[in-house]
């Protein structure tokens, strides 16, 4: 599995870095993940951070919000690389699905990230 | 007055500037301020994802900006102006004088910066600038969200 696509969690605040520690917990996988956050960036240095996070690998970038400083990051970074893609609206049962799904190109497993994590939000009576 | 806020954050566009501050003060037009974003149509593109469909957003360059704050001014909507450098802040304030306040919400560590508060790093000659809009009547706080103090800038030296 560790050759799989990596995950790339960005967010607000410690969000990111609770939420793959959530995954760790849950899957016991521990290398699918990196959290990222952009407390105390401007655009460049959340760029930078991002751009380490993923380094050489083909990624999946999950952003916690539909749009802000986390979601601009991730689509400058998506602007020149083929092999990253970009999930907005991240939560807990998108990214535990990915880390058994690594195998996938990245825009398939992005795809399929967005139809879990949809699927997972629901009102319960 | 509808020109609500004159906020330098460099991270521009972002949850603080559209969630905290658009709802505390019902504000339903963004401008961003940028000579560089308001003539990249790939900028602008990244920009528009995060603003909600409620709200308006336009892309002006500074002389374009202070040619429009009477018309803000005078409007009934209110508006929130959001420009990514304090010296685009200083010429906006030079080209448009009913600009009578200026938020401080994000400014980050760069080469020659010095940290006057967990959100503001600012150069000596950043923090003169400023001192110059005071001295001719700008109120210059500093406030990354609207529940926090408004800290002015004398005291971030």
């Amino acid at each position: 599995m560790s050759n799989g696509l990596q995950g790339i969690v960005v967010s607000h605040a410690q969000l990111a870095e609770a939420m793959v520690a959530a995954v760790g917990e849950i899957t016991g996988q521990r290398d699918a993940l990196l959290p990222v956050t952009n407390e105390g960036c401007s655009r460049a240095r959340l760029a930078d951070r991002l751009t380490q996070a993923i380094g050489t690998r083909p990624a999946v970038v999950f952003v916690d919000l539909p749009g802000g400083s986390c979601l601009q990051a991730a689509l400058a970074y998506l602007r020149g690389h083929r092999d990253v893609a970009v999930v907005a609206g991240v939560n807990l049962a998108m990214l535990v699905d990915f880390v058994y799904h690594r195998e996938l190109t990245p825009a398939a497993a992005a795809q399929r990230a967005g139809d879990v994590g949809g699927r997972a939000v629901r009102v319960v009576e | 007055m509808t020109l609500s806020l004159v906020r330098v954050d460099d991270r521009l566009i972002h949850g603080q500037v559209v969630v905290g501050w658009g709802h505390a003060l019902g504000a339903k037009q963004l401008v961003l301020v940028d000579d560089e974003v308001s003539t990249n149509q790939w900028e602008r593109d990244i920009h528009r994802v995060g603003v909600p469909p409620d709200m308006a957003i336009e892309f002006l360059s500074v002389e374009q900006a202070a040619q429009r704050v009477p018309q803000w001014e005078a409007s009934s909507s209110r508006t929130i102006v959001v420009l990514g450098e304090i010296a685009a802040a200083v010429r906006l304030c030079e080209l448009a004088p009913q600009i009578k306040r200026v938020n401080l919400g994000g400014i980050h560590q760069a080469p020659g910066r010095r940290q006057r508060l967990p959100y503001v790093f600012m150069t000596d000659n950043e923090a003169g600038a400023l001192a110059s809009l005071v001295a001719r009547g700008v109120e210059i706080t500093a406030q990354d969200v609207p529940t926090a103090r408004a800290v002015p800038l004398k005291e971030l030296a």
